[in-house]
């Protein structure tokens, strides 16, 4: 081909129709599916998350073969260059489409990168939806031994992810920071030795930081995440401290810490309430106030202590409209110029916007436990996710993969990791397998199984799903009814890739 | 600007290329002596030959000479030439200049329908690579930036690999711009080539009009060109080689062009530059002038919108060959000076604008063809 002779009449101009590949008036379907967004709009969405909006019926005239390649032509040129249909059984670009789903998984390339050392069960709140902590004194059987540490950091320099990421959880892990202080130098010092990366989180209410603790976080570069669930009468109520403001503690915490550390290096986590449902805005308010760059709006999970209580039972239609208000509010900050996200928009606008992905537990297909996250509990067991050891607290031990005891095979690729495994897939669960949605969203077997007693999960009558499904359509209806919002959903995209 | 010119050959075999000097005292074995007046003697160093404006020469010792030459003032002093066996001198290099390219070959897979420089048929490859593998070793190795194109240079063969196999190891420190189709790549085995030779300095501009591609194949006048052409960026990507995409904007392309960006960051995220350019009103354009006319004015909003959607997702995005009047002030900071010296001009009317210095103006042949929105700013 390289030396093809050139012919002297190839030099004459031919016109458009002369570069038809398509001899027939006929064309392939790619793997595509569908949804309805608004009263007048469906969407189709392609195997790597690219997306056309059309007005309805289209979709209908795409499988039916009733395009007219001249007459539609746009759409034609659309469907064609979106690889949702081709004029061959396999498209000439299938490799195109190959690096990009591999791209869309390349999550799932290193391994497990989060492990989570529930460094102690102690904590000194009595939150009325806390899902496993305990106020005690009684540090032997509350708190995870030196010796239980050791095999846990053994582990987790085993996972082939060349950067692992070590994550301090309670209880309140600061009641437990000598015990930090081991389990943070020695893993440095693995990491060093076998030259892998290390990032070290402390999740803690910060109502016992103190600048000690700081500097020695600033010395070894340790990430602060805390909880805030709002202004004070929100926060207060949601999480209850004997004799003292949680609130007035965090927000102390939170400046002190941006102080010594800096301002980036301090992030907030909310929970959403039955109370916070009625606070929308004044809890975007407040993230805003504090100068975060983001509030990730996350609904109440439904295990451990949370089930049992009256006051944290919503329904997620509640949930939804609480979503809504707040997302406003939020969008009203960008308008004015401010750069401020809502994180779990974010997480899915990535995957809807780019060709790239985020990892998230509940958000990928294969799902983020074991593949992305491991718990190593107080006690010594290993548990697939952070939601499996609150479950555990109520005697559920469904997600328990082994003890800290066991071999780094049995716990990753044993008996219940291979359980797991049959059912953390999207693509394979009836109900999602057809969804048009499935690129954008995950599975989550545990969810499936505190909720509706079995981890498959029935999708009907699903909350994740309904959460989810109407999350990523209002997404997608808010963004294509209002150009302004396009751009600043871009630009949300854009930085959760960088 | 003058970049070649004739005179009366004597003795010459074969093409030579060398650099040229007006004092003797410099030549070497690789240079020509630039001559005004006569000559008596000649120097008793080695040397190419004599480029000479005397109208009559008469040889002295059977030396290498072209006479008659109508001017020599456009050669500087280490620029380098070529000669040929018909007296013609070509200017290959100019030391003065940002804007140095190696022609590869006047060949081409592609006939496209706004081409600049229009293929030619015959077989110029071995050629030209003689040429080239004589200019290379004497371009100066502080020379900054050097373009390769063509004609569709890949057509080289194995002789495109043994080039840029020279070029590296001649000018390691030279940012080479290659311009192809990118389809000879297209064959997952040119791409590893490419990557042997692991010249981090070389990017490759790539040309994509649509992402559709009957719409880029019309353009290029080649069926299968698009799917080539995009198997061959993934191709390269995959073996690390630096990438720049080109978009040459006129009627066939502007309809597609918001549609292209989306389709540039979802399936080629990999690409280090997007060039957006004006249509130069030369080669093929003017005979197909009908198909590819549209004010560059008339498409601003197309073109603001794929710029600043590309921007937005963190790529590096310019735009070439428009002057700043026509663009809102906001994509100024895309709009890059562009033309080549040698090939850049402004109308009257720009005289006065305030803005001249940072603009990039108009490529000489856009003078007769150009936006009738275009007026100085002040």
């Amino acid at each position: 081909m390289i030396n093809e002779k050139a012919d002297k009449r190839s030099r004459k101009f031919r016109e458009i129709d002369q570069f038809d590949l398509n001899e027939q008036p006929q064309y392939y379907l790619l793997p595509f599916r569908f949804h309805r967004i608004t009263d007048d709009k469906e969407i189709i969405v392609n195997e790597v998350g690219d997306y056309l909006l059309l007005s309805n019926g289209t979709f209908e005239r795409i499988v039916k073969r009733q395009l007219d390649k001249k007459k539609d032509a746009d759409l034609y040129g659309d469907l064609i260059a979106n690889f949702f249909i081709s004029e061959e059984p396999i498209p000439p670009l299938i490799d195109v489409l190959a690096t990009r789903y591999r791209t869309k998984k390349l999550f799932l390339n290193y391994f497990t990168g989060l492990h989570i050392f529930v460094i102690s069960l102690r904590c000194e709140h009595t939150c009325h939806y806390c899902q496993v902590s305990r106020v005690t004194q009684n540090k032997d059987l509350y708190d995870m031994s030196i010796a239980n540490i050791d095999k846990g950091i053994d582990i987790m320099f085993k996972s082939p992810n060349p950067h692992v990421t070590m994550e301090f959880q309670g209880g309140e892990s600061l009641l437990a920071f000598d015990n930090i202080k081991y389990a943070v130098e020695k893993a440095e010092r693995i990491a060093k030795e076998v030259g892998k990366g290390l990032t070290k989180v402390i999740c803690s209410n910060l109502a016992l930081i103190n600048e000690e603790i700081l500097e020695y976080c600033k010395e070894h570069e340790i990430l602060i995440s805390t909880s805030l669930d709002g202004p004070q009468y929100v926060h207060d109520n949601n999480r209850h401290k004997p004799h003292a403001s949680s609130y007035e503690l965090a927000i102390k915490g939170i400046e002190l810490s941006r102080k010594v550390l800096g301002h980036d290096r301090v992030s907030a986590l909310m929970t959403t309430t039955k109370l916070s449902l009625d606070y929308p805005v004044e809890i975007v308010d407040e993230y805003f106030r504090l100068g975060f760059q983001g509030i990730f709006l996350r609904n109440i999970s439904p295990y451990g202590f949370a089930l049992r209580t009256d006051k944290s039972k919503y329904e997620t239609e509640k949930f939804l409209t609480f979503y809504k208000k707040a997302l406003d509010r939020i969008l009203e900050y960008n308008f004015s110029g401010h750069y401020f996200t809502e994180d779990l928009a974010k997480i899915f606008l990535t995957k809807i916007l780019t060709p790239f992905n985020v990892g998230f537990v509940d958000l990928q297909s294969p799902a983020g436990l074991i593949n992305g996250v491991i718990v190593f509990n107080y006690d010594g067991g290993v548990y697939a996710t952070d939601e499996s050891r609150m479950l555990a607290e109520q005697k559920d031990y469904t997600f328990k993969l082994g003890t800290l005891d066991d071999n780094y095979n049995d716990l990753f690729f044993g008996k219940k990791a291979q359980e797991i495994a049959n059912v953390w897939a999207n693509e394979a669960l009836s109900g999602c397998s057809e969804c048009a949605f499935q690129q954008y969203c995950g599975a989550d077997p545990v969810h499936n199984h505190a909720t509706q007693g079995d981890m498959y999960g029935y999708r009907p009558n699903s909350d994740f799903c309904q959460k989810n499904m109407e999350i990523i359509r209002y997404l997608i209806e808010l963004m294509e009814s209002d150009s302004r919002i396009k751009k600043i959903f871009e630009r949300w995209a854009k930085t959760s890739t960088h | 600007m003058l970049l070649r010119t004739k005179g009366k050959p004597i003795n010459i075999k074969s093409a030579l290329v060398g650099k040229v000097t007006r004092n003797p005292e410099r030549l070497d074995e690789n240079s020509f002596l630039l001559v005004e007046g006569s000559i008596s003697e000649l120097p008793s160093k080695n040397f190419i030959g004599i480029l000479s404006r005397q109208d009559e020469y008469e040889v002295i010792n059977s030396e290498n000479i072209v006479f008659k030459i109508p001017t020599l003032e456009h050669l500087m002093e280490g620029d380098i030439v070529s000669v040929g066996i018909d007296g013609n001198i070509n200017t290959l290099y100019r030391v003065n200049s940002f804007h140095n390219t190696l022609l590869a070959t006047e060949r081409c897979n592609s006939n496209c329908l706004m081409c600049s420089q229009p293929p030619k048929d015959k077989n110029d490859i071995n050629n030209l690579y003689e040429i080239n593998k004589k200019l290379i070793p004497l371009i100066p190795k502080d020379c900054i930036e050097l373009g390769i194109s063509g004609g569709e240079p890949t057509l080289m063969g194995d002789l495109f690999f043994d080039l840029l196999s020279q070029i590296k190891t001649e000018l390691p420190d030279t940012e080479i711009h290659l311009l192809t189709n990118g389809r000879t790549f297209a064959w997952d085995y040119m791409a590893e080539r490419l990557g042997e030779i692991d010249n981090k300095r070389l990017m490759l501009g790539i040309p994509v009009y649509s992402d559709y591609y009957q719409v880029h194949d019309y353009i290029v006048q080649a069926e299968n060109a698009f799917y080539q052409t995009i198997l061959g960026l993934h191709n390269l990507a995959r073996y690390n080689q630096r990438l720049e995409v080109r978009i040459v904007l006129h009627k066939q392309s502007i309809p597609r062009l918001t549609r292209l960006a989306k389709y540039i960051y979802k399936n080629l995220p990999f690409v280090e530059h997007v060039a957006f350019m004006g249509l130069e009103y030369i080669g093929y354009t003017p005979h197909n002038i009908e198909k590819l006319w549209i004010d560059p004015y008339e498409y601003r909003d197309e073109l603001g919108e794929a710029v600043e959607y590309l921007a937005g997702q963190g790529m590096h995005v310019s735009i070439y060959n428009t002057p700043l009047c026509i663009l809102p002030e906001n994509q100024w900071k895309f709009a890059r000076k562009s033309i080549s010296d040698w090939k850049n001009d402004y109308l009257p009317i720009c005289s006065t604008c305030t803005k001249l210095n940072d603009c990039g103006g108009l490529f000489t042949w856009n003078l007769k063809k150009h936006s009738e929105h275009i007026k100085p700013i002040h």
